[in-house]
């Protein structure tokens, strides 16, 4: 396989669990929450498919990958909504929480010095015609059916986003939650749901870092992404499409390195290590002012 | 000596680094900068502590000493201004690139203790290890109790007092409370306030780093934090962001990780339990905040 072929493969292969996750951010940031606790329900949900996946089979993981990472979501809704605690601090609390209790788990359940576990992983699905042709046939066409879904759904939540009478009252609620109220649309309910659905997108992802990737859990292995992908909502300007380029382009920029080894470049790899985000600040800082966000992302707006 | 005394000295000497990056959380907290960076803070910190004690090598111990420490919280402040500037300029949220800061603080160690501070045999990835005389003394001879305890109670001290005694403390608790209130008060540039006190914050958990390096460690390597910067919030929060507080909670966490880390050995029950308490301790102290409704600091955004 080449160097290019590589590269592709590695930038495909880090986008889809960046790019679940940055998903559901967006639909939770559109409701005018910011869920920093993303993080959380990634490990959550990586140790959930593990389990899951364990005795009842991928799709089944993936489920219950999606379960768990919604479970972590329903603790940090019932604090930002119910109890009106503040968003960045619950986020992050709710995201040590679930780092320290998988870990826990894991430890427990596994023995802390267990030998590596690991679970049969998801395997490649060759889409017919399209993987042999050449160069990018094989790296880009030849990935688990989890990958494609998530081409599928990102579609389909910009057009439920954007479409639909659903889709206009969440962006109507991430606004204005005061105007969406007078409009009759429920407005807690949906920060509730849009909460619970990047929770769910978010135990996804940790599923795909499991299931379809290492095949193993190991304590951390979420590894920030949560917060990349806070990051890359942003980036993409909270919109479905523009998150999914996002995401891409993050893990393009993760996957240079097998392109610079390949040309024989002698840099410390660690600048690689480090590149994603020296260019996600970058980036942060070079979409100022071009993107606004959602009226009343992180605020709380009381409704009467 | 007793086991006891050594584990009490063994739990004050992890409180300390845990006690300065949550004076440096609460501080940035007050004046409602969510500064997520002090483990970023902390890492720079600590090596650049490292650099200049290793360099000034033929410099007397107790310069060596207080250069290192100066140039720990100057490398703090450092960090922590990138992420001050892209606020103040760009509007990027603090929260998200004092973590990205954070993993670039990582790597940057990972590769400084392998590339140009390592030690000279060359094996190891940490730097060679301080002299001496450089070092923070012990205070309680016969354990690991180290001078750095002392650094950050006065730190603690003086934070309180600017917080109540000061107009500048007074400042940073209006903008904590309502920005948009204290700048429409008219007294307060809440933009050049909340900079500085991103820039203060960064520089006592650079602090940290360099106490780190100077009275426990001895060495720069990758894993010199286990998260005391993440920890640090949980510190903060439960002393309800006082500075006096921050050295009880400081203590009490730094028995509790202290301890998790026995039950690990001797019961065989995982040190990461630590970790999910002071999760689910945070989560309480938003609770109790959320249910009595207060808006200050704690529970609630603007309204």
């Amino acid at each position: 396989m080449s160097a290019f072929e590589t590269f592709l493969q590695g930038t495909i292969r880090t986008a889809t669990p960046l790019a679940f996750a940055a998903l559901g951010e967006t639909v939770t940031e559109r409701a005018g929450i910011i869920n920093v606790g993303l993080e959380g329900a990634i490990i959550a949900g990586a140790f959930g498919g593990f389990v899951t996946a364990g005795f009842a089979g991928t799709w089944a993981g993936f489920a219950g990958a999606g379960i768990a990472g919604v479970l972590v979501a329903s603790i940090f809704a019932f604090f930002t909504i119910r109890l009106r605690a503040n968003q960045i601090i619950g986020g992050t609390a709710i995201s040590l929480f679930g780092l320290g209790l998988t870990a826990t788990l894991y430890r427990q359940i596994y023995g802390a010095t267990g030998a590596a576990l690991s679970i049969p992983t998801m395997g490649a699905m060759k889409v017919p015609l399209l993987s042999s042709v050449p160069l990018i046939g094989s790296s880009v066409f030849e990935q688990p059916p989890i990958t494609y879904a998530l081409y599928a759904i990102v579609p389909l939540v910009w057009v439920w986003m954007y479409y639909t009478h659903a889709g206009l009252g969440l962006r109507a609620v991430g606004e204005d939650s005061r105007a969406a109220a007078a409009a009759g649309i429920p407005v807690r309910r949906t920060q509730f749901l849009a909460i619970l659905f990047g929770g769910f997108l978010g135990g996804v992802a940790g599923g795909v870092l499991v299931i379809a990737q290492s095949g193993s859990f190991a304590e951390g292995m979420s590894a920030g992404r949560g917060f990349i992908a806070i990051a890359v909502v942003v980036l993409g300007r909270w919109h479905p499409l523009g998150v999914l380029a996002a995401a891409l382009t993050f893990a393009a920029a993760s996957a240079l390195q097998y392109l610079f080894q390949a040309m024989g470049w002698t840099i410390p790899y660690q600048t690689f290590l480090a590149l994603p985000y020296v260019l996600t600040l970058l980036g942060l800082a070079g979409i100022a002012g071009k993107a606004r966000p959602p009226g009343s992302l992180g605020k709380w707006q009381t409704l009467d | 000596m007793t086991a006891e005394l050594a584990l009490f000295a063994d739990s004050v000497v992890r409180a300390v680094p845990l006690i300065l990056t949550g004076l440096a959380v609460a501080l940035a907290f007050r004046a409602g900068v969510f500064n997520i960076g002090a483990e970023g803070q902390f890492l720079v910190g600590a090596a650049a502590a490292a650099a200049t004690s290793i360099k000034l090598a033929s410099f007397p111990g107790v310069a060596t000493l207080i250069i290192a420490l100066t140039s720990g919280a100057i490398a703090g402040a450092f960090w922590a201004a990138i992420a001050a500037e892209l606020r103040r300029r760009f509007h990027v949220l603090e929260i998200i690139s004092t973590i990205m800061l954070n993993f670039i603080a990582l790597y940057l160690i990972s590769f400084v203790v392998r590339g140009p501070l390592q030690e000279p045999t060359h094996i190891y990835p940490q730097t060679e290890s301080l002299a001496e005389a450089a070092r923070l003394p012990i205070i309680m001879p016969g354990t690991r109790l180290h001078a750095g305890i002392v650094i950050a109670i006065i730190v603690a001290i003086l934070l309180s007092w600017i917080f109540r005694n000061t107009a500048i403390g007074f400042r940073i608790r209006a903008i904590g409370a309502g920005p948009r209130a204290a700048q429409t008060a008219g007294m307060i540039d809440v933009e050049r306030l909340s900079w500085a006190v991103f820039l203060w914050s960064g520089a006592i958990a650079g602090l940290a780093g360099a106490i780190e390096v100077s009275g426990v460690t001895f060495a720069l390597y990758e894993n010199i934090s286990p998260g005391y910067g993440y920890t640090a919030i949980a510190v903060a929060l439960i002393a309800g962001l006082n500075p006096l507080a921050v050295i009880i909670s400081g203590v009490f966490f730094g028995a509790l990780e202290t301890g998790a880390s026995a039950l690990q050995r001797d019961f065989a029950i995982p040190s990461s339990i630590a970790g999910m308490t002071e999760a689910l301790l945070i989560l309480a102290t938003l609770a109790f905040a959320g249910l009595r409704n207060r808006s200050i600091g704690l529970s609630g955004n603007e309204r």
